[in-house]
Parts: structure tokens; C-alpha cells; sequence
């Protein structure tokens, strides 16, 4: 754009400088405060004087919540449904993007497994018969009533199907003439040449199965098998608090209930902390790549 | 004249029988198989429970499971149409996706237009990175700090109150508020991710748009008004008209994790319903009743909605 340096507009610009800064501040205040409150003595904390900054600076809240046997089982559990869920994801995904990138006279069935594909986006047998199948198919309790239903994650496919498309198609047919197969292709040529796209779906497949907290809540019978997030949501989110084990009886008395709830909810957001910086200009080029259309 | 070309011709080798000349003809059968895993556990896992949808009409016993249980034709339905909740949980459905997607749409983008009058490109990153974050983090994780930054008697936001000499206010456990909890918040989580279809649009924007308007004497907000907002036109009718076929997903994972019995009139919502009574009652068959009746309402405005996409703003899905 083109801008005239007068009093108004440095006057827009000293204000917009502010405002975005105020808003971004806004985004993570919630978080740096109840990070503080999980770093602050139970007294400071209940009596209301933690803000932004801990008071009484204590790690008492993080020693209780480590010593959890339920804390850590969860998060093995969650540690494995990433690992499962997310090869089978990105598995699933390349394998279903590359033929239905081809155009309708290279691959006829194009067009109708896209349909069936997508369809599924529009339509969904509802909650209690997904549980039933999960019950039928003899998945219940298992990790893999966490993995299969959502095998494929058509928003990532539709992604990577598109961003496969935007690739020259004299790529392609370069590989063909070579004596490449499709396999060679798709794994030679389509994926070394989508490692943004690939970024991206890989960030979006993780947090997903990082967050998934309902699943584990319905399809787990026993809260040992829950994933971190279901554990967390029946601790942090429903509100009696029965941790009536006489070990740790005197533990309870020093943490207060709302310390060690905010040392458990910055731990469960810990690990998307960490790796989101990381992975941004790439999710923030592959969305938009994954656009583009022809 | 014709000798001298079948001549020519016979000079360039013929390709021997069956060898392939044309890249297309490659077998197809490969693409087949590439597809056939996740076919598979699509159609148990998303066509299978579409079936299932027959206890929906049927007086459902799993004991008796979904072949044996009796056909009873539309007395699910008709019992959940004489439950005194149900016009009040369709109603607050629509009003809270409503409120949400009207505020959702305008709040991304003032902000994606704000960040492009932005010239220093470490703060425009900056204020990306932080304005995405919440995008990432759970309901539950978010439904945690809420909770607690919004208790009435000791969060932080009730203390900030307390210095204008406001009375503590139960914000999730009234129902004057319980609506607008939802709204900021789910605004709040995802504005900043939603600005990024937005600011990609503004960089497609020919430049030489904006020199034209300069000449013809448009200031900054002219410049806005007549080339940034009509270049937007499109992206924004597209999302407008893709949330149509969002309305009655008010937002599950966000209500199941802050409402609570007291606020069951403002916020209870279809799908925590659906919960209660299938998950909580094991009345799964008038469960399904209301999820196949939101299915079939949503499928419609999907459909609608994609086709209004595909005329108005030349979408496709795929």
C-alpha cells in the first residue's frame, strides 16, 4: 500500500502498534496467570493474591502432581496414541491424497471415492451409533477405539490433496516416461516435494490426538486407560476433588486444590507450547498453499 | 503426395506391441489399492454408524442389540418433541452458533486488516505467533483456566471487578452471562487463527490497485473502503456462507467443559443433550432420535451452503 506520512496516519500507526500489542497480550494473560497460581503456595493462591507473577514461590504443586501414579499412566497412554494415531493418519492421508489428486481421465473411480470421502464431512451417524460400532468392532477399551474412527482426517487429506495438484504435472509425467510407477512416484517425488503440507498435516494430526479428550472419556471403561486429556478433564473440569488416599493425605494439605489444578493444566499444555513456535511459518505456508486451486 | 509421407512414416520405429507410449496409460489398479485401507475403515467407522442410525426407530435394547430390538417407527421422535427441553436446546443452539459465527467473522477480519498496516515484520510475526496460540490448546485445557480465572470468589477477572467496586459475578453459573462466556471465548480461541485465510487474501491484492486510487486522490481509508474490502469480497463471502452449514454446531467441546445444571436453560446445547440423555440416561435409541434429527437438519445446510460456496464464490471441496 501506499501511505503519506502525515500526523494522522502516524497517529493511526502509533495506535495500532498498541492495540495489536494489547491483543496479543490478551492471548496468552490467561496462561501466564494460571502459571503463576501453579508456582505460588496454596495460601497466596486461595487468599487471591497471585496475579501475574507467583507468590511465595513454591514447586510444591509440581512435585505432588509428578508423584501421581494416574498422571503419568495417562500420559504413556496419550504417548502411544500419538505414536499409533499419527503414523496411520499420515499413512492414510498420503495414500488417499495422491490418486485422488489425478485428474478424472488418469484415474476414473476418482470422482466417487472422493464423494464417499467427503460425504462423510457432511453427514455422521450421530454419537451413540459410533459407540455402538466402536463396541461391535471389539475396539472398546482399547487404543484403538482412539485410533480408527478417525483414521483419516479428510480436512488434512482434502490439504495435502490440493497442494499435490498445485505440483507441475510435467513432474509427473517426466517420473512416468522414466518407467516410475505410481508408488515410486508418490514416494519419491509427491512427498520429498510436499514437506510443508506434510509439516502442516503432521502439526494439525498431532495437536488433534494430543487434545482429544471425548473419545477417551466414552470409549475407555476404566479411567486407567484414559489419555491425559480425559484424566485431566475429570480432574481439572469436574469439580469434586476426591483424592482420598491416605499417602497422600498429608501432600493435600499443603497444595491447595487450585495450585495443583493450574501446575496439571499448564502441564497438559506443556507440549504444544514447546513445538507450536516451531512448526508456524510452516503450517502458516502450508494452509495457504493447500488452498490454491486450479 | 501421399507416398512420400507413409515413407517418412515407416522410417520412425514402430513401438513394439504392449509398450507403453502415453504416460496415462499406466495401470490404475495401484490407485485402487492406495485407497482401499482407509476405504475400509471408513466405511465401518463413519458409513457404519450411519446405519446404526436405525435405532433411532426402533425401542432399542442392547441386550438385544441393534438386529433383535423392536421397530417402533417415529415414537422416539415424537417423545422428544413432548420433552418440555427440547424447543429450548435447539433454540440455544442456534443462538449461541449464531452469535458466534456473526462475531467470528467480523473480528478476524479487523484484526487481519489491522495487521497489514503493520510494515516491521518482527512484530507482524510476533503478534501472530501469540494470536494463534490459543487455537491449539484443548477445551479442556482452556475450560480449566476459565474456570478458574472466572470463580467468583477468588479469579482474577472478579478481582480486576472488585476495582471498579463491581459485586463478584458467577459467570458460569448465570444465565444472564452463560451465552456471552461462550461467545468471547470462542472468539477469543480462534480469531487469530482464522485471520490467516485473510491476511494471505490481502497479500493477493494487486498493488497496482492502490497506486491507481493514490493518483485519484483515495486516502488510507478510501484506499480500504474501494480496493482492500473489495478484494477481501470474495474470501469473506466464502466464509460467510461456509458457516451457514455450521449452525448447529454451537460447540460441544467448549460447553460440556464450563456449563453445569444451573445453566441448562441459556446453555445447554444439542450435542450435550444428545450426551445426557444417550451417554448418561442409556436412552439410546431417543439419543439418536436427536442426533439423526441435527444430522439431517445439518446435511441440508451444508448442502445449501456449498452450493451458495460454489455459486457465489466459484468453491469446490475438492
Amino acid at each position: 500500500m501506499i501511505e503519506r506520512n502525515t500526523v494522522g496516519r502516524r497517529l493511526f500507526i502509533g495506535s495500532n502498534y498498541t492495540f495489536l500489542t494489547i491483543l496479543s497480550v490478551l492471548c496468552i494473560l490467561p496462561l501466564v496467570h494460571v502459571l503463576s497460581v501453579s508456582f505460588s503456595s496454596s495460601a497466596a493462591a486461595s487468599a487471591g493474591y497471585v496475579k501475574l507473577w507467583p507468590v511465595d514461590f513454591t514447586l510444591s504443586s509440581y512435585k505432588y502432581v509428578l508423584m501421581k501414579k494416574e498422571f503419568f499412566r495417562s500420559i504413556l497412554v496419550t504417548l502411544e496414541r500419538v505414536a499409533i494415531g499419527l503414523s496411520v493418519n499420515m499413512a492414510l492421508t498420503i495414500l488417499v491424497a495422491y490418486p485422488l489428486s489425478k485428474e478424472v481421465n488418469k484415474f476414473r473411480a476418482r470422482t466417487a471415492y472422493a464423494w464417499i470421502f467427503v460425504f462423510t464431512m457432511l453427514f455422521n451417524g450421530g454419537l451413540i451409533p459410533l459407540y455402538m460400532t466402536v463396541k461391535y468392532t471389539g475396539v472398546l477399551d482399547s487404543i484403538w477405539a482412539l485410533v480408527l474412527p478417525g483414521a483419516l482426517p479428510i480436512f488434512n487429506m482434502i490439504l495435502l490433496l490440493n497442494f499435490f495438484r498445485g505440483l507441475p504435472k510435467e513432474l509427473e509425467e517426466a517420473a512416468f516416461m522414466d518407467g516410475a510407477g505410481h508408488w515410486t512416484t508418490l514416494w519419491k517425488m509427491y512427498v520429498p516435494l510436499s514437506l510443508p503440507a506434510l509439516a502442516t498435516i503432521t502439526l494439525f494430526a498431532t495437536v488433534g490426538h494430543w487434545n482429544s479428550w471425548f473419545d477417551g472419556l466414552i470409549f475407555m471403561n476404566s479411567p486407567s486407560h484414559y489419555p491425559l486429556q480425559s484424566y485431566l478433564q475429570t480432574i481439572v473440569i469436574v469439580k469434586n476433588f476426591t483424592a482420598a488416599n491416605l499417602n497422600n493425605l498429608k501432600m493435600l494439605q499443603e497444595v491447595d486444590e487450585r495450585t495443583f489444578k493450574a501446575a496439571q493444566i499448564f502441564l497438559g499444555a506443556l507440549p504444544i507450547l514447546l513445538v507450536y513456535p516451531f512448526l508456524q511459518r510452516f503450517f502458516m505456508k502450508g494452509i495457504v498453499l493447500g488452498s490454491v486451486k486450479e | 503426395m501421399l507416398k512420400p509421407i507413409t515413407e517418412e512414416k515407416r522410417g520412425v520405429p514402430e513401438p513394439a506391441a504392449g509398450v507403453r507410449t502415453k504416460p496415462n496409460r499406466l495401470p490404475q489398479w495401484p490407485l485402487h489399492l492406495m485407497i482401499l485401507p482407509a476405504l475400509l475403515l471408513i466405511i465401518v467407522y463413519s458409513y457404519g454408524p450411519m446405519l446404526g442410525s436405525v435405532i433411532a426407530f426402533q425401542d432399542f435394547n442392547p441386550a438385544r442389540g441393534i438386529f433383535h430390538s423392536p421397530f417402533q417407527g417415529l415414537e422416539n421422535f415424537r417423545y422428544v418433541m413432548a420433552l418440555p427441553d427440547s424447543m429450548q436446546v435447539v433454540w440455544n443452539t442456534l443462538i449461541i452458533a449464531v452469535m458466534k459465527l456473526v462475531v467470528g467473522l467480523i473480528v478476524p477480519i479487523a484484526v487481519s486488516l489491522l495487521l497489514n498496516e503493520v510494515r516491521k515484520e518482527f512484530f507482524k510475526r510476533g503478534v501472530q505467533t501469540l494470536i494463534y496460540l490459543p487455537h491449539f490448546l484443548s477445551w479442556v485445557i482452556l475450560g480449566g483456566i476459565l474456570i478458574d480465572i472466572l470463580s467468583p470468589s477468588n479469579g482474577i477477572v472478579n478481582d480486576v471487578l472488585k476495582l471498579f467496586g463491581v459485586d463478584p459475578i458467577y459467570f458460569l453459573g448465570s444465565n444472564e452471562w452463560f451465552r456471552y462466556v461462550l461467545v468471547i471465548s470462542d472468539v477469543w480461541k480462534e480469531f487469530g487463527f482464522n485471520t490467516i485465510v485473510y491476511l494471505a487474501a490481502l497479500t493477493s491484492i494487486n498493488p497496482a490497485l492502490y497506486e491507481a486510487a493514490v493518483i485519484d486522490g483515495a486516502g488510507k481509508w478510501k484506499q480500504t473502503l474501494n480496493v482492500t474490502l473489495p478484494g477481501m469480497a470474495p474470501i469473506i463471502i466464502l466464509t460467510a456462507t461456509l458457516a451457514l452449514g455450521q449452525v448447529l454446531n454451537a460447540g460441544f467441546d467448549q460447553v460440556f467443559n464450563l456449563y453445569s445444571p444451573q445453566v441448562y436453560e441459556t446453555g445447554d446445547i444439542i450435542d450435550t443433550f444428545v450426551y445426557r440423555i444417550g451417554m448418561v440416561d442409556a436412552q439410546y435409541g431417543v439419543a439418536t432420535a436427536v442426533g439423526l434429527f441435527k444430522s439431517a437438519v445439518s446435511l441440508t445446510l451444508l448442502s445449501v451452503s456449498y452450493f451458495l460456496a460454489y455459486r457465489l464464490a466459484n468453491y469446490r471441496i475438492f
